[in-house]
C-alpha cells in the first residue's frame, strides 16, 4: 500500500445510518456493492431495502472530498413472502446486489434474496411535460367546450426524481437458499446460485433458466458439501467458478458441457493435519470468492484466513494472509456463540495490489500483495471525525497487552465487519459495521 | 464476549450443543440452512467419534483394570498371606466392575472362582479391545460402526445390581476385528453407572463433578485416576440437571433421529472412517491392537 511518500492512510470520510446503538433487526446491512465506475454504492439490508448512495460530482475536482456520497435512491426491493407448500417463510433480506454495465441513461442492478432475483432499473427522471390540452395541470379532465386553441405541450425542468421500477422477476428457480448471483461479460446472462444448483438465466427471459451445476446427491443422506459462492471470469464468458463449504474451487467451462458438474480445474489445498479440530470442517468452508479484475487470480475467504490462487496452479494457493489466527484457539465459543457461522467477504481494489476483508470488533483488514504488509483498522463512531486519519490497530493474542493493543478476550463479537467494497477506480472504500455504512478514502497530501 | 476461560473441548457437550442448533434451526425464519446444518453435523459426528472412542478406551482400561486384578487374585490366591482387608475391598470393587461390564455375557460367572473372571475378561477384552480405530488403514463397514453407535434398547439388563430407574442401557452389537466373533453386548455408560459407579464410590473419596474431561486421544498415565474421572463425568450426567442432558441428547443414537427431522440424514458422514485416524493418534490405535491380539494370545 506504499503510495508516493510512504505508507497508505485512510481517513474517514462519512457514515451513513443510525446513530442508536439499539439496532433494528431490518436496518442490518447484508451487502455493498460499488457500480462500474464507482459513482454509485448500492447497500441492501435485512429488511429487503436498497438504498444507492451516489458520489457528489462537483467535488471531483476537489480531492479530498471526492469520496462524498449521498443518498440517491431507496426502494423496496423484496418483501416477506410465504411459502404455503412447505410451511417456510422467505426472509426479504437481500443477500447480494450486482450491477449491470452501464448501457444508457438508466443504471440497472440485480438484487435477490433466498429465491427470487429481481432486475430494478433506476432512471432519473427531471423534467415533467407541461402544457397538455385536455388536462389540466392537477390532472383533472378540462370541459372539452372550453377549448379554443391547440397547443403543443413542453417538457420542464423539476426537481431531480429517481424512480426504480423492477423490470424483470426471475422466480421458481431455486429449492435451496441463493447465496450468489453473478452477471456475464456478455452482457446478456448471469448466474445464480444456491446451496446446491447453478443457475444460469437470460436478462430478457424470466420464465426459464438453465441448470448448469447440480451437486445434489441421489441419496440426500449422502450430502457432504455445499455450493457457498460462485462467479463468472470477469472478461471469459464461458468460464465460472463456484465454491464448496469443503474448501474447494472449481473452474468450470460451459463449452466442454452443458452440466457442468464436472470442473475443469479443482483448486484444493491439502489440510494441515496438526491443526485438525472439531470445527476443521466449518474454517475451511469458503465463505466468499472473489475473481482478481484482470482475471488471473481468484480470492477466497475461509473463516480464519485469505488465500489468492492463480488460476494455472491448482494444488495450493499462491498466498495466504491470517485474518485473526488468535481465534483458533477460541472456536469453541466461537460454536457456542454462532460466530463461527459468520460468512465474512472479501474484495480485490482496483489494481488488484491490495485485498480487503472483515473482521470482529469493527476491525477490518488490509493486505498489501506487492509490499507484503498488512493493517487492522477500526470502523467506529469514535474514530469519525471528518478527514481523521485512522490509526492501525493490533490484538494482543497472548502474553503481555502493550498499551493501545486491544486483548482477544476484550474484542466484541457482536461488531462484526461481514461486507466490504472497493471503488473500481479510486482509493475509497465503503465498510459495512452491523448497521452504519463508513466511507473512508485515502489521505490526500 | 468470549468466556475468559475457553471452554473445554468435550466431546459430551459438543455433542449436546450441535443437537441442540439442529433443533433449533427447525424453528428459524426463513426456513433450515442447508450449509449451516451440514456445519453442525460435521461437529456432531467429530465429537461422536471421539466421544465413542473415549468410551471404548475407558471400557478397555476397565478390562486391563480387570486382567491386573484377576492375576493379583492369582497370585494371592498361591500366596494367602499377603492378603489383606483393603485388597479384599479392591477385589470386591474389580468383581463388581467386571460384573457390571459383563452382565450379558456371564451373568452370575461372575461370582464363580478366580479362573472364570480371567477367561471371560480375555473374551470380554477380546470383544472390547477390538474397535472400529485401530488397524489403521482398514476402514470398517458402516454397518458395524453404525449399530455400535446408534442402537439404543432401553432394557436395563443387570441381574445383580439393581438398577437406577433412569438408567438405561445401549445395547451394542461388537465385532471383534481379531477374531470376527460377532457378540452383542451391552456397554452404555448408563449402565456402567449403575453397576459400578457405586461400587466404585467407596474408597475413591469426593471427587469434584466438575472436573473436566480434557480431549485426550492418549490414554491417562494412572488407571484409576481414569476410573474415577470416568464415574464422576458419569455421576455428573446422571444427577446433574443440566440443560446439556435436557431430552437426553447424549444419546447418540437420538442422533440419527434428528438429524431426520430436517429431511437429511448425512448419514453419509457417519460412515467416512477415514477421518478416525486423523483424529486419533496414530500411537494410539497402534498400541490398541497391540494389547488386543497380546490378551487373545495370552
Amino acid at each position: 500500500m506504499a503510495g508516493p511518500g510512504g505508507d497508505m492512510q485512510w481517513c474517514f470520510s462519512q457514515v451513513k445510518g443510525a446513530i442508536d446503538d439499539d439496532v433494528a433487526e431490518a436496518d442490518i446491512i447484508s451487502t455493498v456493492e460499488f457500480n462500474h465506475t464507482g459513482e454509485l454504492l448500492a447497500t441492501g439490508d435485512k429488511g429487503g431495502r436498497v438504498v444507492i448512495f451516489q458520489q457528489e460530482i462537483e467535488n471531483k475536482n476537489l480531492p479530498q472530498f471526492r469520496s462524498e456520497y449521498n443518498v440517491y435512491s431507496t426502494f423496496q426491493s423484496h418483501e416477506p413472502e410465504f411459502d404455503y407448500l412447505k410451511s417456510l417463510e422467505i426472509e426479504e433480506k437481500i443477500n447480494k446486489i450486482r450491477w449491470l454495465p452501464q448501457k444508457n441513461a438508466a443504471q440497472f442492478l440485480l438484487s435477490t434474496n433466498d429465491k427470487t432475483i429481481k432486475l430494478w432499473k433506476i432512471s432519473e427522471r427531471d423534467k415533467r411535460p407541461e402544457g397538455y390540452n385536455l388536462k389540466e395541470e392537477d390532472g383533472r379532465y378540462k370541459d372539452p367546450n372550453t377549448i379554443t386553441s391547440l397547443r403543443v405541450p413542453v417538457l420542464i425542468p423539476m426537481d431531480l426524481m429517481v424512480e426504480a421500477s423492477p423490470r424483470r422477476v426471475f422466480a421458481n428457480a431455486h429449492t435451496y437458499h441463493i447465496n450468489s448471483i453473478s452477471v456475464n461479460s456478455d452482457d446478456e446472462t448471469y448466474l445464480s446460485a444456491d446451496d446446491l444448483r447453478i443457475n444460469l438465466w437470460h436478462l430478457e427471459i424470466t420464465d426459464r433458466s438453465f441448470n448448469i451445476v447440480d451437486i445434489k446427491p441421489a441419496n440426500m443422506e449422502e450430502l457432504t458439501e455445499v455450493i457457498t459462492a460462485a462467479e463468472f471470469h470477469p472478461h471469459q464468458c464461458n468460464t465460472f467458478v463456484y465454491s464448496s463449504s469443503k474448501g474447494t474451487l472449481r473452474l468450470c467451462d460451459m463449452r466442454a458441457s452443458a452440466l457442468c458438474d464436472k470442473h475443469s480445474k479443482l483448486f484444493e489445498e491439502p489440510e494441515d493435519p496438526s491443526n485438525r479440530s472439531f470445527f476443521s470442517e466449518i474454517i475451511s468452508s469458503i465463505s466468499d470468492v472473489k475473481f482478481s479484475h484482470n482475471g488471473r487470480y481468484m480470492m477466497t475467504r475461509d473463516y480464519l484466513s485469505v488465500k489468492i490462487w492463480d488460476l494455472n496452479m491448482e494444488n495450493r494457493p499462491v498466498e495466504t494472509y491470517q485474518v485473526h489466527e488468535y481465534l483458533r484457539s477460541k472456536l469453541c465459543s466461537l460454536y457456542e456463540n454462532d460466530c463461527i457461522f459468520d460468512k465474512f467477504e472479501c474484495c480485490w481494489n482496483g489494481n488488484d495490489s491490495v485485498v480487503m476483508t472483515g473482521s470482529y470488533n469493527n476491525f477490518f483488514r488490509m493486505f498489501d500483495r506487492g509490499q507484503r504488509r498488512d493493517v487492522t483498522l477500526e470502523a467506529s463512531r469514535e474514530n469519525s471525525k471528518p478527514m481523521q486519519v485512522l490509526k492501525p490497530r493490533k490484538v494482543c493474542a497472548g502474553g503481555k497487552r502493550k498499551k493501545d493493543e486491544i486483548s482477544v478476550d476484550s474484542l466484541d463479537f457482536n461488531k462484526k465487519i461481514l461486507h466490504t467494497a472497493w471503488h473500481p477506480q479510486d482509493n475509497i472504500i465503503a465498510v459495512a459495521t452491523t448497521n452504519n455504512l463508513y466511507i473512508f478514502q485515502d489521505k490526500v497530501n | 464476549m468470549i468466556h475468559t476461560m475457553e471452554c473445554a473441548a468435550d466431546a459430551q457437550s459438543l455433542i449436546s450443543i450441535s443437537l441442540m442448533k439442529i433443533h433449533n434451526s427447525r424453528t428459524q425464519r426463513g426456513g433450515i440452512k442447508l450449509h449451516k446444518n451440514l456445519l453442525v453435523s460435521y461437529v456432531l459426528r467429530n465429537a461422536r467419534q471421539v466421544y465413542v472412542k473415549e468410551k471404548y478406551a475407558e471400557i478397555y482400561r476397565m478390562q486391563q483394570y480387570e486382567e491386573v486384578m484377576t492375576v493379583c487374585n492369582e497370585i494371592q490366591e498361591l500366596n494367602p498371606l499377603d492378603l489383606d482387608a483393603e485388597d479384599a475391598g479392591d477385589e470386591e470393587q474389580a468383581r463388581a466392575a467386571c460384573c457390571g461390564e459383563e452382565a450379558s455375557l456371564c451373568g452370575s460367572a461372575c461370582h464363580r472362582g478366580a479362573a472364570q473372571p480371567a477367561a471371560h475378561a480375555r473374551t470380554a477384552s477380546a470383544l472390547y479391545g477390538c474397535s472400529p480405530l485401530e488397524d489403521g488403514g482398514k476402514e470398517p463397514d458402516p454397518s458395524y460402526y453404525r449399530s455400535c453407535c446408534m442402537e439404543a434398547s432401553p432394557v436395563p439388563h443387570c441381574d445383580q445390581f439393581p438398577a437406577n430407574g433412569s438408567t438405561h442401557c445401549n445395547i451394542t452389537t461388537v465385532l471383534d476385528l481379531d477374531t470376527h466373533v460377532v457378540t452383542t453386548v451391552e456397554n452404555g455408560y448408563l449402565h456402567q453407572d449403575c453397576c459400578c459407579c457405586d461400587a466404585l464410590q467407596c474408597g475413591q473419596g469426593a471427587q469434584s463433578p466438575a472436573k473436566k474431561r480434557k480431549v485426550e486421544f492418549g490414554f491417562c498415565t494412572s488407571d484409576g485416576e481414569e476410573v474415577s474421572d470416568f464415574t464422576s463425568a458419569c455421576k455428573r450426567a446422571k444427577r446433574e440437571d443440566c440443560t446439556y442432558f435436557h431430552l437426553d441428547y447424549t444419546d447418540t443414537s437420538n442422533i440419527s433421529n434428528l438429524i431426520s427431522i430436517f429431511g437429511s440424514g448425512f448419514t453419509g458422514l457417519l460412515s467416512r472412517q477415514a477421518d478416525l485416524e486423523q483424529i486419533c493418534s496414530k500411537q494410539v490405535l497402534a498400541s490398541l491392537g497391540a494389547w488386543t491380539r497380546a490378551i487373545v494370545a495370552f
